[in-house]
């Protein structure tokens, strides 16, 4: 099994050089089916690494470089169930963007596969690596891919746009988090995260560890969109074509809060364990913000990506809080949702996708009604609404209903309520747009959404490549959101995720292993799980209502709301020197709460 | 071994973002970006520097030499080539948004916006 471990890295890059170096030469075919194999043998690998995993964590050294009377030279991989639950995730990603993406980018042959395989290599490589530089280096390899593929359709406006955006601002972040790294190599001489951990165990919180935990925890933060890092995201993930984007919203952001995480727990819980209180206020914090300002901007979105973009940053908030909790139940229901979570959105953005090509637009108004003919995405696209509204009991619900557990049992009485306005506004948002798309509800305009834009290059998908039907699209959204729903019946999976959680967080030590105890869902998790699709499907009704009297009290209660929500759109401004400035003042926030918290009650 | 070096190092991170935020043309912010990312090659190795140090290569030299870290250094070139691809990466967008809007704005042509 340990031979297995490399491989999930190697396959995948070892194909994409062959098809840099000879797809040119072979039919395109050949190379669709090439790339749609090797996602699967990668598929099949990261499966049977999730499953050796559940016993005990997998430990492989590259070249043979084991630790010498505890000194630590060599790069290690080490599989736990989290990770291998996220390369998983993104293997699948993969998958389902091959499949969609059949015989789409004709006229450039095989770039596309290539860079998706690379990015593949890169995630899987993220989600194992047991060091800290080499967590670095797939950084960087996923995040220059992304911007590749995020610029593919270099020949128009808004990818360009969202290219700049998202390659200036993550790269801002990699600067942090190489300084954080330096900062901790030059403390310890190690880069193994658990060496590192050991070293640090029994040391106080010092101004140089603050600082390199903000810079390193923020950097991920970037990655993972966390307000006030998020601008980037909804540029970037709106502009790029529709197969990349499944990936980047369902893997590449959910990574940025493992690297979080996994940060946290293998190096930093123990200089900061006394400071817990505070860490968990900021995470909180930052958790919470998120998740109120992406489900806001979500609604006020008329552009589908757009939207779905505004929903995974909201979404990531709701991760973030369960992590926040710094508590092993908590963590195993964002792990159980991210997972659920992120299938969902991959098949929602790739839902988008299959519009923009069969009826050329990706608006909510310009769509409206003309999505009659195509009954089963509207169906599947409905289940993904009421799936990010967490309906009970599937995926997504059995994720936030640990993550509502682990809540009271903190006392963060507030946490269940937020979690309740993110879902049914993203939910709401997405039952809104399929009600107006598939069944032609709603006004044909509503000036409280952000302004269409210069329609000219509005379809970023291509003008109806040859030979493919709607069926072969339709398929792998349909597979992405049943799977997401899906994760929920996976035989024991709350006490699995508990599982790993608690290996998780111990990782380090391993000596205090206590078994996981058994969580189970409270009622009051069923209500806000059915209170949140409740509320998304009244949303959704409240917007699309022409009832008289119903859409006029919804009127009015838009104008007052008009000032703020220009507010927003403006925050929102697209230029890349305000989100770097963004980006300076939660850095410098972060750390400086961190240090006035931290250090002075260091003597 | 003087504190010279990482007061530099911050220094160029401070101009390199200044530059950042402050650009109206993406050839120059690509070199802000540059300018900023130089400033983590002079912060690993001022940290692996040693006073006195040889350069990490031990052929007709007795290993109990002090030598400055190699690690280090590796870090440093792995670092010079994500910037280097970056800096690729981004001109080449350049080329492509003055193509277009004939202009190197970044706020040109803005057609993301709330």
């Amino acid at each position: 099994m340990h031979a297995l471990v490399p491989l999930p890295v190697i396959v995948p890059l070892a194909a994409a050089v062959v098809i840099a170096g000879f797809g040119k030469f072979v039919h395109s075919r050949l190379v669709d089916l090439g790339a749609i194999l090797v996602a699967l043998a990668d598929a099949v690998i990261t499966v049977m690494l999730l499953l050796a995993s559940l016993g005990h964590s997998l430990t492989y050294w590259y070249g043979g470089w084991q630790p010498v009377h505890g000194l630590t030279i060599g790069i290690a991989f080490v599989v736990q169930p989290f990770g291998a639950a996220l390369a998983v995730l993104a293997s699948l990603g993969t998958l389902a963007t091959l499949i969609f993406s059949y015989r789409y980018f004709e006229e450039v042959g095989a770039l596309f596969h290539m860079l998706v395989l690379v990015f593949l290599g890169a995630m899987c490589g993220f989600a194992m690596t047991g060091d800290l530089f080499n967590l670095f280096v797939f950084f960087e390899l996923m995040s220059v891919t992304a911007f590749a593929l995020t610029a593919y359709r270099s020949d128009e406006a808004a990818p360009l746009q969202g290219a700049v955006n998202f390659t200036v601002v993550n790269t801002v972040a990699a600067i942090l988090i190489l300084f954080g790294m330096g900062l901790l190599y030059g403390r310890t001489d190690a880069l193994n995260m658990a060496a590192i951990g050991r070293q640090l165990a029994h040391v106080g919180a010092d101004p140089l560890l603050v600082m390199a935990f903000a810079l390193i925890t923020c950097g991920y933060l970037v990655k993972a969109a966390v307000v006030p890092f998020h601008f980037w995201l909804a540029d970037a993930y709106a502009a790029a074509p529709a197969p990349a984007a499944v990936l980047f919203a369902a893997v590449m952001s959910d990574l940025g809060l493992y690297a979080v995480a996994e940060i946290y727990w293998t190096i930093f819980d123990g200089p900061f364990g006394q400071h817990a209180n505070l860490i968990r206020g900021v995470l909180l914090t930052l958790g919470m913000l998120t998740a109120m300002l992406g489900a806001v901007m979500s609604v006020l979105q008329r552009k589908l990506k757009r939207l779905l973009a505004f929903a995974t940053i909201s979404h990531i908030g709701l991760f973030l809080l369960g992590i926040g909790l710094l508590d092993n139940v908590g963590l195993a229901g964002a792990i159980v949702y991210l997972c659920a979570d992120g299938l969902v959105k991959g098949g929602l953005f790739l839902g988008a996708g299959v519009l923009a090509y069969r009826l050329g637009s990706g608006d909510e108004f310009d769509l409206r009604g003309r999505g009659s003919g195509l009954p089963v995405l509207g169906t599947t696209m409905a289940l993904g609404g009421l799936a990010l509204a967490t309906l009970p009991p599937f995926g997504t619900f059995v994720g936030k209903g640990l993550i509502e557990d682990a809540a009271a049992e903190a006392g963060a009485w507030w946490l269940p309520w937020t979690l309740l306005f993110a879902e049914v506004l993203t939910g709401g948002a997405v039952l809104r747009a399929t009600g107006r798309i598939f069944l032609g509800l709603g006004a044909a305009a509503d000036p409280e959404l952000s302004e269409p834009q210069d329609d000219e290059d509005e379809d970023d998908e291509p003008e109806n490549p040859p030979g493919r039907s709607a069926t072969l699209m339709t398929f792998p959204v349909v597979l992405l959101v049943v799977g997401g729903l899906l994760v929920g019946f996976i035989p024991h999976v709350a006490d699995r995720a508990a599982d790993a959680a608690v290996r998780f967080v111990a990782r380090p030590t391993l000596l205090d292993h206590t078994a996981a105890q058994s969580p189970h869902l409270s009622t009051a998790a069923y209500l806000f799980g059915a209170g949140a699709c409740a509320g998304a499907l009244a949303f959704a009704f409240l917007s699309l209502t022409r009832i008289r009297r119903v859409s006029a009290a919804r009127d009015r209660g838009a104008e007052w709301l008009r000032l703020p929500v220009s507010v927003l759109h403006g925050l929102h401004s697209g230029h890349v020197g305000d989100y770097v400035t963004w980006l300076v003042v939660g850095v410098t926030s972060v750390g400086a709460a961190c240090l006035l918290g931290m250090t002075h009650v260091v003597p | 071994m003087s504190y010279l070096p990482y007061v530099v190092a911050v220094w160029l991170l401070v101009v390199g973002l200044y530059g950042v935020v402050t650009s109206r043309n993406l050839v120059h912010l690509t070199q802000c970006l540059a300018v900023a990312q130089s400033s983590s090659y002079l912060l690993l190795l001022a940290i692996g520097f040693r006073t006195g140090g040889i350069a990490p290569v031990f052929s007709g030299v007795s290993t109990g030499r002090k030598a400055v870290d190699p690690i280090v250094q590796a870090l440093t070139l792995t670092d010079v080539v994500v910037s280097v691809t970056i800096s690729g990466l981004l001109l080449a967008i350049s080329v492509q948004v003055f193509k277009r809007h004939h202009s190197l704005d970044p706020a040109a042509g803005r057609e993301m916006q709330g």
